[in-house]
Order: structure tokens, then sequence, then C-alpha cells
């Protein structure tokens, strides 16, 4: 037997635990404005992701994915792009997206059983929120074709959670994407666990990033709660694919501090200890360490920062709350761009029988 | 018919940069069924591109690529190789229009093959527009005739939706027509009433526009009367058209290939009985393929209803008549 192809999967850590530089800092790293705009994007996302539990623990909310220790993968990611690439996330991107300009306010309507969330101001070629596990990574594959076919120096980023990778989808958008060197990246959120089932449960693979191996295409891990190492990574993958060399899968390993949703009791399933010993770990803490090392924050910064996130969250949610409760015109609105007879007749009779329902 | 869906792709292809067609095999091969042929040489392997092997990614990508500004004309070799894409279709193509406000939209043209009656392999002979005419947010479409095929397929391409274009596989090379290649389009959303008559309103569509046509010139020969609606466009169904037939003829035969249970038939069925029933002298009646799985090819005349089952089923409709 001769070998016919071999693979190794390298992983990246620009930051340890502890605040240090491992390594040779990208240059991003070393420009403390930039650092701190980037913990400020991160402080902002853990604080609304708070609020967000709580005003669904108070009634306020719906259904809320917290993404609570996931906050340096998700400005790491955002600030990798550019503003005319294309985000197609999760349901969990809150730091990406808040970083990408969808405001707090279109995040908590969404949540909140309102479609207009999902009208984003900002990002308006982002793809909305996906529920339906992995079948976001097809149309990120499909953007990038469309950039491809047009020329256009734009990348699509598709991010996907560990359980995802089990999603035939997901196989699919990679070999698709390898096949025709589309410009995408293919970002999996390992935090540990889909719901209750941990990553082990899930594949016999070794990494996630080898994955990437059977789609003829790059994969690498980095440290998911090292912001660095995150961006740097998604970063170069970026130009890559902007100079048309195609795709690549980031794994990036982190780990969900909190429960799968605000439906979820994680308790049920992993230990206290477990979850501490991540917390060890979570992300802001290395980064302020980092900045306090480097002279650049100390504990008044820090309240300065939490108190302004907390006016900006506040001024937000009191919008949200304010948001009038769209008419039944809104089920009928969009679903074609010329609504058949029928349904029009359809969408009179609920303007009818409007508020007759439960509540 | 499916060199006028070649054509009707070329004509909007040359007209409309944003068109790009993909799917298996449409490349150099101009399709299995010939229905791309000719594109990718014309206009490139960029616009026309064989994907993978993977329907999801066909119609995934599709969503991709029409969220971000193109209108792609997607082939799935055959209507029973769907199954896959239905969730990326249910989930995503029907409801981007709606769940982003209008911001992101999915002007898509998904083609298939429809339907048996060509000796084909399993899975290769399927009806099952039942499962897409269910979902909120789709067209489905189909066409009957040459001339059809491209105003439809223009109509389509040009819809601001998605729309599911189901070609009836042995109407492929059934008959010949001449169609100019002028870039009309055909209205959707319209049935088209194919004969007139007095006595009776034959609804169908597909293939079995075919077989409806013979039963209504033999019901002819007898002195009934019959009028033949193709449907064209199965959801959403024209019910105006319908319902002023059967007002005018007080009887309804629908023919379908598909299977009878919650098929489309149920639904004109439903409407009618709604909004049409004191026009009616005699119960609806449904010719329908049987509530079983298609079976393989000895027996696939025996599924899709015959001339004389329809012609049967009217006279039934017409001796029950009050």
């Amino acid at each position: 037997m001769r070998t016919v192809i071999e693979f190794r999967v390298e992983s990246l850590q620009r930051l340890d635990p502890d605040g240090n530089a491992v390594g040779e800092l990208p240059a991003f790293a070393l420009d403390p404005d930039e650092v701190l705009r980037m913990y400020g994007a991160m402080t902002l996302a853990r604080a609304f992701d708070t609020k967000a539990v709580n005003l669904q623990r108070t009634g306020q909310l719906g259904t809320y994915a917290s993404c609570l220790g996931h906050e340096a993968t998700h400005i790491g990611i955002g600030a990798a792009m550019r503003a005319e690439d294309v985000l197609a996330p999760v349901y969990r991107e809150v730091g990406t997206q808040l970083w990408r300009g969808v405001t707090m306010r279109e995040i908590l309507l969404y949540w909140g059983g309102d479609e207009r969330g999902n009208d984003f101001s900002g990002p308006r070629a982002d793809f909305p929120w996906c529920v339906p596990i992995a079948t976001q990574t097809l149309h990120a594959a499909g953007a990038a074709m469309a950039f491809k076919i047009r020329h256009e120096p734009r990348c699509a980023v598709a991010t996907i959670g560990d359980g995802g990778t089990s999603e035939g989808a997901f196989y699919e958008a990679l070999n698709v994407a390898g096949a025709r060197a589309l410009p995408v990246v293919f970002v999996v959120v390992n935090n540990g666990w889909a719901i209750s089932v941990p990553v082990a449960a899930q594949t016999a693979a070794r990494t996630l990033a080898q994955k990437a191996i059977a789609a003829g295409i790059p994969g690498l891990q980095v440290d998911g709660n090292d912001l660095f190492a995150v961006r740097e990574a998604v970063s170069a993958a970026l130009e890559r694919a902007r100079g048309g060399g195609g795709p690549t899968l980031v794994e990036a390993l982190t780990y969900r501090l909190s429960d799968h949703t605000t439906a979820d009791d994680a308790s049920r399933y992993r230990s206290a200890r477990e979850v501490d010993d991540a917390r060890a770990l979570e992300p802001l803490l290395r980064t302020r360490r980092f900045l306090e090392k480097a002279d650049r924050w100390n504990a008044d910064r820090e309240r300065a920062l939490l108190e302004e996130c907390a006016g900006s969250i506040d001024a937000a949610v009191a919008d949200y709350l304010a948001a009038p409760r769209p008419s039944t015109d809104a089920m009928f609105d969009h679903l074609f761009a010329n609504l058949p007879e029928r349904i029009r007749e359809q969408r009179i009779a609920a303007r009818r029988h409007a508020g007759t329902g439960g509540h | 018919m499916v060199e006028a869906i070649a054509m009707a792709h070329g004509w909007e292809m040359q007209h409309d940069p944003a068109v790009v067609v993909i799917g298996e095999d449409v490349g150099a091969n101009g399709g299995v069924f010939r229905a791309t042929q000719g594109l990718q040489q014309r206009f490139g392997a960029e616009r026309v591109q064989d994907t993978p092997l993977a329907e999801a990614a066909i119609a995934g990508v599709a969503i991709g690529m029409a969220a971000q500004g193109l209108k792609p004309v997607a082939e799935i070799q055959f209507m029973g190789f769907l199954y896959p894409a239905l969730d990326q279709i249910i989930n995503h193509m029907s409801r981007m229009r709606h769940r982003t406000r209008g911001r992101l939209t999915c002007p898509i043209v998904m083609r298939m093959p429809h339907g048996g009656g060509i000796h084909a392999p399993e899975h290769h002979s399927e009806s099952v527009e039942t499962l897409l005419c269910h979902v909120p947010g789709l067209r489905v479409v189909s066409p009957t005739s040459p001339a059809r095929a491209y105003g439809l397929l223009l109509a389509a391409i040009r819809d601001p939706d998605p729309v599911m274009f189901l070609e009836p596989t042995r109407l492929y090379r059934a008959s010949r027509q001449e169609v100019p290649d002028d870039g009309r389009a055909l209205p959707l959303d319209q049935a088209f009433v194919l004969r007139e008559g007095s006595d009776v309103t034959l609804v169908s569509w597909g293939a079995m526009i075919a077989e409806t046509l013979q039963a209504a010139a033999e019901l002819a020969d007898a002195g009934i009367d019959a009028e033949v609606i193709d449907l064209a466009t199965l959801s959403p169904v024209d019910a105006a058209t319908i319902l002023d037939s059967v007002a005018k003829t007080g009887r309804l035969v629908i023919v379908q290939e598909a299977a009878r249970n919650v098929g489309v038939g149920a639904e004109i069925a439903a409407i009618v009985a709604e909004d049409g029933l004191f026009d009616l002298l005699a119960p609806i009646r449904r010719v329908a393929g049987y509530d079983t799985v298609m079976p393989l090819y000895r027996l696939e005349r025996d599924y899709i209803p015959s001339v004389r089952r329809i012609v049967d089923a009217v006279r039934s409709t017409v001796a029950d008549s009050r």
C-alpha cells in the first residue's frame, strides 16, 4: 500500500487565557484603539445578551438563544469581514450581527415574535437568522456563486454550530464551494454542545476542521475564545477567498456558557464543574487582561463602558417594547410580490376575525 | 415541447443578464431531456453551470444566488429526486420574502419533469404536485403544449417569486408546434379554456390534458359537449375560470394523474362545493391515479387514468344529474 494523501489539522492561538500574547500578534492586535473597539463590541454583546435573557424571564421576550461565551468568535468574525461581504448566520450570532449593524431593536423584535426584526436596516444583503440547522451554509455558497459570476470582490461567511456539521446540507455546501472555488468561509462555532449532545457523541472525527479535508478545501482550528486568533484566521481565509483561492473551513473552539435557549435547562445534561472550568477560559476576561497589561484598561474605564452599554440597551429595549403589534395584514404582506386573489380574500377575513383568538 | 423550453431559456438569458441556469447535467449535456440544449455553448459555463449531484445544494445555492440578485433557473432531473431539496424550498425559498419583509427575495424557477408514461425506471415517474401546492409562498405551474411551455416558462422566470415548473415528461416530445421566439410570456395564475362546451366541465393539468381532450372528442361523438380547462397554474388555482365554467355546465369532472388522496383535484372540488354548489346538477367526480405507489412501467398505463376512465366518469356524471 502506498500513501495517496495525508492530512493534518493546525490550531491557532494568539492570546492565552491570562491575556498573554502567543507568538507574533497580527497588526490589528497591535493597534490599541482597534482592540478597544472590539472589546467594546464584545462587552455590548454580553450585556445585551444578559438583558435579552432577563426580558424572556420576565415575559417580555419569546424564547431566546443566548450567545454567552461566544463573544470572541462573534466579534472576530465580524471584524474580519468587510461591510460588503454577506453573513449567513445561525440563530446565535448576536455579536457578529451587532458588529455588522443589525440593531438591538431588530434582534429583540425577531425574538419577540415579529418578522420586522429580520428586515435589517444595516446589512441589507445579510441573510436572516436561520433556524433549520445547516441550511444557511448553502445560501452562503449560493451568494458566493453570485459574487463570482458577477466578478465582485465580495465574500460570504456562513456560521454553523458543532451539531450542524452532522447535517447533509453542511457537506453539500463544503463540496460545492470547493468544487467551484467559491469565495466563502465556513465558521464552525464549536461550543461543545448541540442542546444536550456533546461533540464526542456527534461524530468520531477528532476535529470538526477536518471535515474540510473530504471536500478538498483547507480547514483549521482556532481558539474561539481568543479574539485575535479568530479574526486573524477568518481574515486570512477571506483574503484568500477574495483573491480567487476558494473556500476555507474554520473551526472556532468555544463554549456555550448558557443554556441552549431560554427553553432549555443545561443542568440536566452537564455538570456545574464543567461549566465552571469553561468559565475560566471565557473570552472577555482574557481580552480585558490583555488590555490591562498594555495599560489601556482599568476598573473606571470598565465601569464607564458598562454604563454606556446599559444606556444604549435600555433605549433599544424601550423602543422594542413600544413597537406596536403588527396588524393581521402582516401575515399576508410579503408572502408574494402580488398576493393571489383567493389569499386576498383571506386577508380580509383575518381582519374581521382579528382579536378573537387567545393571546 | 422540450425545444420550446430550451428556446425560452435562451430568450431570457439573452435579454436578462441576471438569469443563470444550474442543475445536474444541464451544461455540456444540455439536460437529460435536452431542455437546456446549447445554452452553455451560448452563454458560458458561469451562467450555465453543472452542479454537484446534490438536490438540496441546487435549491440552497439557488436561494443564495437569488437573494443576492440573480434569477436562477434550476433543473431537478426528475420530480422523484426533489425530496432532498424540499427542506430548502419549504423552509427558505417559499418564505424568504415574507420573513425578511421583502428585503431578500427568491425569484427562482425550479423546473422538473413530472409524471409517468415513458417507461422510465423507479422514482422517475412521480406526480407529487400536492407536496408543493400546499406550501404558502410557492407558485406551481405546468405547461401542456410547446407554446404554453415557452410562454409560461418566460412568465415563471420573470415572476419575482419562486415558481415550481412541472414539465409533463410524456409531452416533451409528444407533439410538434411552431412557436415564435418572440419573448412573449403567458399569464400565470390563469387557467386556459382549451375547448368550450356546455354539458360538463373537465379540469385537468399536465400530461393528462392529452387524455382529457381525447375523452372530450369521444364524448362529443356521443352528444355530450365537454368544456376542457387546462389549470396551468396549479397553485394558486384560478377559481374564477372554473366556477364560471361550472355555472355554465352544471357538472364537474376533475382529471389528475397524481394519487387521489388530498390531491389538487380535492382542492378544486372543495372550491366548487363552497362557492358553486348550487350550480351543480350532479355530484363532482374525480378521475385520478390510485392511492398507491406509482408502479414500475409494466403497469404504469393502468395507473395513469385512461381516456376510457374519463369518458365513463363523465357518462356517470351526466346520468346522475338531477
